[in-house]
């Protein structure tokens, strides 16, 4: 039996309708706390829908959720206090400065004076920019870009954090040395929950489920999955999945 | 013969140096990637390829004609895919397609056989808005359109950026269908994984072209032994495995860590390694580099 304190995401046929068609069906998984969680589908198998709902932003139509604890009918406003989220594409004001990224995301989250400052010094330190702390984030190379966009969505120290295609576009180096951050947290006890088009980012998850449809049609390690459909990588193991089904 | 041939083109934005001056060349019949992640300069060179850019220096020819002074030639023979999606979103697969057959001075029946299963796949949608189509039918329109003049030369910009899975792999075969016609091909990607799929690749960094070659050539390439290894919990052992004597570098990759190492060394000195640390070895095992890792060990030693 697990622990149910060490559960951070649990969902049990969670079902979002629109009219007569069904977005999201019968949605059943439960991730672990620390565990990097790979949540893929094609376009249009329905992830969105499953990931606002586990957001608290929008109501199932039937079924259970919680997430961090809460429940995703009536507590919709503390899940959204209780989770970070990053998507490499729109994550920080390129225009401002390093220390006034963390200041408005920290004002965002509700931190008060004291407690912005506080983040601030700590991320500064914890990855070292002090010689940037004062450019604006266009100047800054990206790796550090992405160690800071990772640091300002954890400023309110969520329980669990959406990363949508988190290495999308980023050179080979930053992206493998990001993965390592995502490991370090995680091995903090942070969730993370990782939604992406790229398949090799799948790889680098503990556990996978896979969409098509609506409907989850396989959940497992990557390892697992490979050898169940026998195939050498998750891009073949989607390819088996989505084949004769929509491939829009 | 060449298809397109570059002699240090180069290009700058105010302070920044976009594309470096860079040479290189892309035979007759050939699928040529370039690679490398955003902000490389892949974009800024297929600009000038495309005629729509000015180099600041150098000179490139595509089907032997300059990109400045024949621009009215090669805007005829060449297909252009940009990047963002550039078709009228509100006109249907059907009209767009008519209209960029109507500016060429062609007919869609013409090249049906070029575009062949691409347009077969979009034809039950043609009556729809190119607005209203998902990421990977978008695609395939522009595709589809890019070729409706039989070009001699397709040049497409992250053509795969944003699409799933299916529809990228089914994006690379169309392309490799349509090079068999005899159309040259220079497609650009962030993707290392798609490297594979093509015939010469130019690896790309900070406006440089840091690697060309076959794939399988940079992969040879690569001269440091690199072993892929996998434990428990592989934060942890890479953690540990960092204090490794001779170690070159270490990082994720996938379900396993790639451990590089400046010199020869056993399978059984990287488990009594990991086990004299406490870290539980599952596999390890002597690999070949892949594009990501030979791209890495450019960037930081090249």
């Amino acid at each position: 039996m697990v622990n149910q304190e060490n559960i951070a995401v649990k969902a049990k046929q969670l079902t979002r309708k629109f009219g007569d068609f069904i977005a999201t069906k019968e949605l059943t998984l439960e991730v672990k706390k620390g565990e990097i969680f790979g949540f893929l589908g094609a376009n249009g198998a329905g992830k969105t829908t499953a990931m606002r709902m586990l957001c608290g932003l929008l109501k199932p139509s039937s079924g259970e959720a919680t997430v961090a604890g809460f429940d995703v009918y009536k507590e919709a406003e503390k899940i959204k206090k209780n989770i970070g989220y990053m998507s490499q594409k729109f994550s920080l004001y390129e225009d401002l400065k390093v220390t006034e990224n963390i200041s408005l995301f920290g004002g965002i989250y509700g931190l008060n004076r004291k407690e912005i400052k506080l983040k601030t010094q700590n991320i500064i330190e914890d990855l070292n920019l002090h010689s940037v702390a004062n450019k604006l984030v266009r100047a800054i190379p990206l790796g550090w870009k992405q160690k800071l966009a990772f640091a300002v969505a954890q400023v309110h120290d969520p329980k669990i954090i959406f990363l949508d295609e988190p290495t999308g576009g980023v050179d080979p180096l930053t992206r493998r040395q990001f993965w390592n951050e995502i490991y370090a947290s995680a091995d903090r006890g942070l969730t993370i929950f990782v939604t992406t088009h790229y398949m090799d980012e799948a790889e680098y998850c503990h556990r996978v489920s896979i969409m098509v449809d609506g409907e989850v049609k396989a959940l497992g390690t990557p390892r697992e999955l490979k050898n169940q459909y026998q195939v050498n990588s998750m891009d073949d193991v989607f390819t088996e999945l989505a084949r004769g089904t929509s491939t829009k | 013969m060449s298809a397109i041939a570059v002699n240090g083109i180069s290009k700058n934005f105010g302070e920044i140096q976009a594309v470096k001056p860079m040479s290189f060349s892309v035979k007759e019949g050939e699928l040529f990637g370039l690679i490398g992640p955003d902000g490389a300069g892949k974009t800024t060179l297929i600009k000038i390829l495309v005629t729509v850019l000015k180099p600041d220096s150098g000179f490139a020819t595509i089907d032997h004609h300059d990109v400045v002074k024949d621009y009215h030639y090669i805007r005829n023979i060449i297909g252009y895919m940009p990047g963002k999606f550039a078709l009228y979103q509100d006109l249907s697969i059907e009209e767009n397609m008519k209209f960029f057959a109507d500016v060429f001075g062609t007919k869609l029946e013409d090249n049906l056989e070029l575009m062949g299963d691409i347009y077969k796949q979009i034809e039950p949608f043609k009556k729809r808005r190119a607005g209203q189509l998902s990421g990977g039918m978008k695609q395939k329109l522009a595709l589809c359109c890019a070729l409706i003049h039989r070009p001699k030369i397709l040049i497409l910009d992250e053509p795969t950026t944003g699409v799933d899975a299916v529809s990228r792999k089914e994006f690379w075969n169309m392309l490799q269908h349509i090079r068999t016609q005899g159309i040259s091909i220079l497609v650009s990607t962030p993707y290392m994984d798609e490297a594979a799929k093509c015939d010469r690749i130019a690896l790309m960094q900070d406006g440089s072209i840091i690697a060309l070659d076959t794939p399988q050539a940079i992969r040879d390439s690569f001269t440091y032994p690199i072993f892929g290894i996998r434990g428990a919990n592989n934060y942890h052992l890479i953690e540990k495995m960092k204090s490794f004597p001779h170690l070159r570098s270490i990082y994720p990759s996938g379900e396993f860590a790639h451990l590089v190492m400046n010199q020869e060394i056993t399978l059984q000195e990287i488990e009594d390694f990991a086990a004299k640390s406490g870290e539980k070895l599952i596999e390890s095992k002597l690999i070949k580099a892949d594009i990501e890792d030979c791209f890495i060990e450019m960037m930081q030693h090249g």
